[in-house]
């Protein structure tokens, strides 16, 4: 998978958490806590969706890197490039 | 005696929210029941296929935001709409009311099925993996759920808590209501009862194997209590939350009033799992109808619990003839003709469906009730259509569950 893979499947995991929020504006760059109505919950989709759609393990100290779009695709990016997107 | 209560003893209604297969507000499923609308449909559901059920279609966005809905159960979202419209309909002050003294009682049949089943359901394709098992099991399955997002969603800091009372769960959560009233507990009780059974196929399944699942090829006629041709439950969902308050609080602020809780009762068969027991269930009644200082010749509708068991029906037929007995007068009805047994919030929307009589004199139907069973034999079952031109000042409704729980309430027109 490309980073850019990984960014849809990163929003279209955010579409199902954050239903009422407005993706199309979310900027790379800034936490998504601070663009999106998410709590410790809200990650905890985010972490068990990509187990579940790509198998991948996130360990619960390797959370803060979930923080943003961009620290997001960069800490998932040498995890799932051999992946092929579903 | 509730002629010697005081007016801060004495409980009143002022607040009706609901949501019903066949009417998302209390005027939609009066006229529903007094036109003879079914809310009952085709429906299939995981493992059991294709059967029948009572499915509501309410906004759930009126309240809740659609994360919101997607985090928390059905049942709660039945419970957050019904809890908005009742105090919508209350006139209450509600961003003046003090939260901390507003107590929330939601009856349940049961809660957490639904969610245990879909996480099994999801694990199964990760060969039984826990670690697939999701996060928010726990707090949408802890019993509290319905009550609890209830509270959160409307900023209420007093009690909560869900009454688990099978299918007198309705009846049971109104009764605890106006008992915690009476104790000063707090100043307002939203309570009655929600149900999202429809969403587990285990009560389905249960019913089948137990011989207690209605089926007709015309859904709309397959709920049918009391009728020789009955053959089982028709399952629904749905919910019904009132606002219970103190006579004297709601008079201070003139409020609408419904009517007056002037008479409940609960009590236990003590006999079986699944059977009930007639000599209980009228027990429970006259002990509703002694609490409300009348005798039964005063009861002017009786709501039936009747769910279309062969059993069932004939049983609660038995204690209300004994009952009953010397009261030509009382007419007897049944809302789950219309749209099935929404289990814990059964109670709960079958009484509402009769408090309008208070004002315009008219008791709603038994549908489907073509061929009555001799068994089943009631005087004045009002049946196919209608009775209108009466005077209703109380109204009595029963509502029994497996166990052998027994609930009956009492209303009064003010």
């Amino acid at each position: 998978m490309t980073k850019d893979d990984i960014k849809e499947t990163i929003l279209d995991i955010l579409s199902d958490i954050a239903p009422d929020d407005d993706l199309s504006t979310l900027k790379d760059e800034i936490a998504f806590r601070e663009q999106l109505q998410l709590d410790s919950m809200d990650f905890l989709d985010i972490v068990m969706e990509l187990r579940k759609r790509y198998r991948v393990q996130i360990p619960e100290e390797d959370y803060p890197h979930l923080r943003s779009m961009q620290s997001t695709v960069d800490y998932l990016e040498p995890r799932m490039r051999d992946l092929q997107k579903v | 005696m509730v002629s010697g209560r005081p007016d801060n003893q004495r409980i009143v209604i002022t607040g009706i929210g609901l949501t019903a297969p066949n009417g998302n507000s209390l005027s939609e499923f009066r006229a529903s029941l007094l036109e003879g609308r079914s809310g009952v449909e085709p429906f299939e559901t995981r493992y059991v296929g294709k059967t029948l059920a009572g499915v509501c279609r309410f906004d759930e966005t009126r309240y809740q935001t659609k994360k919101d809905v997607r985090r928390g159960t059905r049942a709660a979202s039945i419970g957050i709409y019904s809890a908005n419209e009742a105090v919508k309909s209350s006139g209450l002050d509600w961003p003046n009311v003090d939260k901390s003294r507003v107590g929330v009682y939601v009856g349940v049949t049961e809660h957490g099925n639904v969610e245990t089943e879909n996480e099994i359901y999801e694990i199964k394709q990760f060969d039984y993996d826990t670690k697939f098992w999701s996060h928010h099991h726990n707090p949408r399955t802890v019993a509290n759920n319905p009550a609890g997002e209830i509270t959160i969603n409307m900023g209420i800091t007093g009690p909560h808590y869900t009454i688990g009372a099978a299918c007198a769960a309705g009846n049971a959560g109104l009764i605890q209501g106006a008992q915690m009233l009476r104790l000063g507990e707090v100043d307002y009780a939203i309570c009655g009862g929600v149900s999202e059974s429809i969403r587990t196929f285990g009560i389905f399944a249960s019913f089948k194997s137990q011989g207690a699942l209605a089926w007709h090829d015309d859904p709309t006629k397959a709920s049918r209590p009391f009728d020789r041709a009955r053959n089982g439950i028709v399952v629904a969902e749905g919910g019904c939350l009132y606002i219970l308050e103190r006579y004297d609080d709601a008079k201070k602020r003139g409020a609408l009033i419904y009517g007056e809780l002037v008479g409940y009762a609960m009590n236990s068969d003590a006999v079986d799992f699944v059977m009930p027991h007639p000599a209980r269930q009228a027990e429970c009644m006259t002990k509703a109808i002694r609490m409300a200082g009348i005798s039964p010749s005063e009861i002017d509708v009786v709501s039936t619990h009747a769910t279309g068991t062969s059993g069932g029906d004939a049983q609660e037929a038995q204690a209300l003839r004994q009952v009953f007995q010397d009261d030509p007068a009382v007419r007897f009805n049944n809302a789950k003709s219309f749209i099935g047994h929404a289990m814990g919030a059964a109670g709960a929307l079958e009484l509402a469906g009769n408090l309008p009589s208070f004002g315009d004199g008219v008791c709603h139907a038994t549908i489907n009730l073509e061929d009555p069973d001799p068994e089943c034999a009631l005087p004045h079952m009002v049946r196919s259509e209608p009775h209108d031109g009466l005077k209703v000042d109380y109204v009595l409704n029963n509502s029994f569950g497996m166990l052998g729980i027994n609930s009956v309430v009492i209303i009064k027109r003010i």
